[in-house]
């Protein structure tokens, strides 16, 4: 028998708003001015929630943050074709999308406090708490998606990482699983570009991670993801095709991380200005603002009035931050078992008098 | 946090540093003897790791011998075993110790076992250095202490140093052992004092506890970060009239059993302290050497300061959690009281 060719994939990138704010006309969405105008409102909004989290953090009144500056687009294009019977399990820097369906910034804000109480997501919310064990919840998105598939239900599940949890088993094992039972889960991997200090580059000789996709037997695609309009479209039809039981599908956002990994990180040390320099010239937000301004659709003034309103509900939520009485020692203990076995009962009332619950 | 008994054992001569620094100065002395030595792990190159540990490595010895590694903590250890087979002697960071799961399925199925299953043919040259332990309020896994998981695990030995001196010492030694080593650093203790610290190359022997102060009523066993929680409940309970031994076993795996025995005949009295869940922790063993070698010497029962059996809380309630000085004098008056 001859050599043949056994098979070939081609890994697509959608691009439809270029960083100078001129789009493919052939590619745009059909999206009314209200809905275009909205994605703008909701990348701001990620952005003065954040721009607050920083804040806070450097006045000590959270701890560690994970910034997201920079991938507003990868987060408010995906959150505006979400749907209530979706399921999210993000890793941690999705605090775009949950701010974007509904989880009150002040939990979040919370989180990084290290207040667990913001672990526990509010009723109507289908998503888990962050993970931070690199790539270990993709799993999860693949079970949540395979659920979904046998409870014959139109969701999907949103599994969330970032470049470097591609590296992990993990990551591996959640495509392969996804892939052999048909798993309504959508694979949503923000590459921006780091994972801490190691660049994308050492973390894979492959030249996307798109292309992973096609090894386990589905479509990967990548997608700009500083263009809201592009990660719009690429995730409502792969949201179509999961929704629908085609089979999972895995959207890699090219994007980057404007700041440090965390407010516990100086990227200084490690990656050069001038590449964050020659990213901020593809800030998200700006190239959606210049269309939009073009197109007649966005001003100044309604920019101002935007962040007037955003920056007082971010007030609020700083308020409602602070407003939360400390969670009693006790928690410490209270959601370890349905039913506390003796054993515990003893150390818990043990803690009881040696802190007077936390008093 | 350190008290003056915290430095009244090391050697005067030698820079002031911290355990980072020589933490620094020991891998980069043993990468400069022996070429067969790597450094691998997640951020360990341009970054010097996130806590600085290997600072300014990569500079001095190179992409070849340093290495910045995938995201993949299964990928560290398997590919580092097989650098051992190959001739190499890899010192891997896992990032935090709550990081070490994925990687568990190599640790315990082939670092651990590869000599016996090779029946000595092969070996593993390998250190594990992780941060371990509370007490610096991060995020969720980052305060793990898993170190009994570690001790049920045969074929591996687990080395916590207490101070810089010892840091370097250890890590020396754990470097030139023939064996797996994990190497736990209390994060906690990573700048929280500075110590003298020889210039030159010294180890520590593996296996050799020491008492980190001496006294007569009670002994009070412990290891990495508790041995300075250790030693303030002493201080304390010397304003008492109550005279407090601290023993430092430096290593569970393997461990010194005369030092605290010895320690218990004379004293009558123990009380030990980790951070780790009480229930299986390393405790529980000391409390069981203890029963089989001292039980007739015993004025009262062993007393253990842990943490609780529950996940390590959230930086609000980290300190609820974690054994302090109080809890510790508590625990020594309680055998005194018996
Ligand atoms: C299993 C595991 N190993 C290591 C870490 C420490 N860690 C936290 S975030 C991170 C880098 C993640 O990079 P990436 O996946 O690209 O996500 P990004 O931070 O860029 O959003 C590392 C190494 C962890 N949380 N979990
Ligand atoms: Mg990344």
């Amino acid at each position: 028998m001859p050599i043949i060719e056994v098979n070939h994939f081609t890994t697509r990138r959608l691009q439809i708003l270029d960083p100078s704010g001129v789009v493919d006309e052939q590619l745009m969405p059909d999206l009314g001015d209200e809905a275009l105008v909205g994605l703008l409102c909701s990348m701001l909004r990620m952005r003065t929630f954040d721009e607050k989290a920083l804040n806070l953090q450097r006045q000590g009144r959270i701890g560690t943050f994970g910034s997201l500056r920079g991938q507003e687009a990868a987060q408010a294009g995906l959150t505006l074709n979400l749907i209530d019977e979706d399921w999210l399990v993000p890793s941690i820097r999705e605090q775009g999308v949950l701010e974007g369906r509904g989880l009150p910034m002040h939990l979040y804000y919370s989180f990084c406090k290290g207040d667990e109480r913001a672990s526990q997501i509010p009723d109507g919310l289908n998503a888990t708490p962050q993970s931070i064990p690199i790539a270990s919840q993709l799993l999860h998105a693949a079970g949540l998606g395979m659920a979904l598939k046998l409870r014959n239900e139109e969701a999907a599940a949103v599994g969330f990482a970032g470049d470097g949890a591609t590296s992990e088993g993990d990551f591996h094992e959640a495509l392969n699983f996804a892939g052999v039972f048909g798993a309504q889960t959508l694979f949503y991997i923000q590459n921006n570009g780091w994972a801490i200090s190691v660049p994308f580059s050492q973390q894979t000789a492959a030249e996307t991670i798109a292309q992973k996709a096609f090894a386990y037997g589905f479509e990967g695609m990548q997608v700009d993801g500083n263009d809201v309009l592009a990660v719009y479209v690429a995730s409502r039809d792969a949201l179509d095709h999961v929704r629908s039981g085609k089979g999972p599908y895995l959207i890699e956002a090219l994007t980057y991380r404007m700041e440090s990994h965390t407010t516990a990180d100086d990227h200084t040390r490690y990656r050069p200005a001038a590449e964050v320099e020659a990213w901020r010239a593809r800030d998200p937000i700006s190239r959606m603002r210049t269309f939009l301004s073009r197109q007649g659709l966005w001003d100044e003034q309604q920019e101002a009035e935007l962040v007037a309103k955003v920056s007082a509900e971010v007030e609020a939520e700083v308020e409602a931050l602070e407003a939360m009485p400390r969670p009693p020692a006790t928690d410490i203990f209270d959601y370890m078992f349905a039913e506390l076995p003796a054993t515990l009962i003893e150390q818990r009332q043990q803690l009881i008098a040696e802190s007077r619950n936390g008093k | 946090m350190a008290s003056d008994a915290a430095t009244a054992l090391a050697p005067s001569s030698g820079e002031r540093m911290t355990m980072v620094q020589a933490l620094n100065q020991a891998l980069a002395q043993e990468m400069e003897r022996d070429p067969a030595i790597l450094l691998m792990g997640e951020d360990v190159g341009p970054d010097g790791g996130v806590f600085r540990v290997t600072a300014g490595l990569i500079e001095r010895f190179g992409d070849q011998r340093v290495l910045d590694t995938p995201l993949a903590e299964s990928g560290i250890i398997g590919t580092a075993i097989g650098l051992c087979i190959g001739g190499f002697r890899p010192i891997t960071e896992i990032q935090f110790m709550g990081f070490i799961y994925p990687a568990i399925n190599q640790l315990f199925a082939h670092a651990a076992r590869l000599r016996n299953r090779s029946r000595g043919r092969l070996s593993v040259p390998l250190v594990v250095r992780m941060p371990y332990g509370g007490g610096i309020r991060p995020p969720e896994h980052h305060s793990e202490s898993y170190e009994a998981m570690l001790a049920n695990t045969p074929g591996l030995k687990t080395v916590i140093p207490a101070d810089p001196y010892d840091a370097k010492g250890l890590l020396i030694s754990a470097i030139r052992d023939d064996d797996p080593v994990i190497f736990l650093e209390p994060k906690r203790l990573y700048r929280a004092f500075r110590q003298a610290v020889p210039e030159e190359p010294y180890t520590v022997p593996i296996g050799k506890g020491r008492v980190y102060r001496p006294g007569k009523d009670v002994t009070v066993i412990a290891y990495g970060s508790m041995v300075q929680v250790a030693n303030a409940a002493a201080d304390r309970a010397a304003k008492q009239e109550i005279s407090v031994e601290v023993i430092d076993l430096r290593s569970i795996v393997p461990l010194d059993v005369e030092i605290f025995i010895e320690s218990v005949r004379k004293t009558g009295r123990a009380v030990v302290v980790h951070e780790a869940p009480r229930t299986c922790g390393f405790g529980a063993e000391i409390v069981a050497q203890i029963n089989e070698r001292a039980l007739l010497n015993l004025l009262a029962p062993v007393e253990r300061v842990t943490g609780f059996d529950t996940i390590f809380p959230g930086a609000v309630l980290e300190d609820h959690y974690m054994p302090n000085p109080d809890r510790v004098l508590a625990a020594i008056k309680r055998t005194l009281e018996f």
